[in-house]
């Protein structure tokens, strides 16, 4: 089974890196570009195929490591 | 004073710790290990600045669950002195044994420089020996030092006398909330901070001003 685990600051925790990427883009002539804000991506391969299981132990995985739950969000996509 | 300094794979602050404990209390702190699941008996624990696991995920993520943080988290819960400086700080807070986070600096440089502080708390093991308000230059070498955590916790931190260090009106090197430079625990017996009080123990290495945190601990460990 394989899942995906984006991880994104929460609303209100200010992203320096997405101003400093959006300042770059409207640099390069993209006008329309607004607020922009950084995450990351973990792509994790997984035994079993109990995908309520899975859901429930990347669930755990996320709030021990993956994110910082103090300035970050997470949503688990498995496919 | 018995002291032990972690060392993580890059940290590279754990022999500047070294040598400031050794002048400031005559003593060799014992050094340990990341993978030892045992710490020696000592007073204080101190976790170094440097680049623990490469920085990898977030700073300080990897490290905090390492064996050895197990113990120095025992040690801590039993009221044991730990000194978290730079990724010790961030170490800290990953491990909760702080509050907040460390993010990447506003103006995403790496800022190494001596910057003013004010100690703003010296109810405390670690500050007891400086004077309320007192202005004091420490160096910072960091790219992720901007302290954040929300409204509810920076007021509880304030109206409980838990930021024992600031950065001075206008030195703020890195935005953090409230000009934060260094927090206390709820029991006042863990101390994080990003400025590097161990490189300012000796006139020859630029200023002495880190002098009375170690006497401090001195003072009440001893």
């Amino acid at each position: 089974m394989k899942a995906r685990v984006f991880i994104t600051l929460k609303n209100g925790v200010l992203d320096p890196q997405g101003k400093a990427i959006g300042h770059a883009l409207n640099g390069l002539g993209f006008g329309s570009v607004g607020e922009v804000r950084q995450g990351k991506v973990i792509d994790l391969e997984l035994s079993g195929t109990d995908q309520d299981k899975a859901k429930e132990e990347l669930k755990a995985m996320c709030e021990k490591l993956l994110a910082n739950t103090v300035i970050e969000k997470y949503e688990i996509e498995i496919k | 004073m018995k002291s032990a300094v972690i060392v993580f794979p890059a940290s590279n602050c754990d022999r500047d710790a070294k040598v400031a404990l050794e002048e400031m209390t005559g003593k060799t702190p014992a050094m340990v290990w990341h993978q030892d699941s045992s710490l020696p008996d000592v007073d204080l624990v101190v976790l170094p600045g440097g680049f623990s696991y490469g920085d990898y995920l977030r700073c300080g993520a990897m490290a905090s669950q390492s064996n050895v943080m197990r113990e120095v988290k025992r040690h801590a819960d039993k009221g044991g002195k730990v000194l978290g400086i730079c990724n010790g700080f961030q170490v800290l807070t990953e491990s909760h044994l702080l509050p907040g986070a460390l993010m990447r600096n506003a103006a995403l440089k790496f800022v190494c420089k001596p910057v003013g502080l004010e100690v703003s708390e010296t109810q405390s093991a670690f500050t007891r020996k400086y004077e309320n308000g007192q202005r004091v230059t420490f160096p910072v070498a960091h790219g992720e030092g901007s302290y954040f955590a929300d409204e509810e916790t920076l007021d509880r931190l304030e109206g409980e006398n838990r930021v024992a260090f600031r950065y001075a009106k206008g030195e703020n090197p890195n935005g953090s909330a409230r000009d934060i430079a260094g927090i206390l625990s709820e029991k006042r017996n863990v101390l994080g901070l990003m400025p590097h009080p161990e490189r300012v123990v000796d006139k020859v290495l630029g200023g002495t001003d880190g002098r009375a945190l170690f006497q401090s601990l001195i003072e009440n460990l001893t």
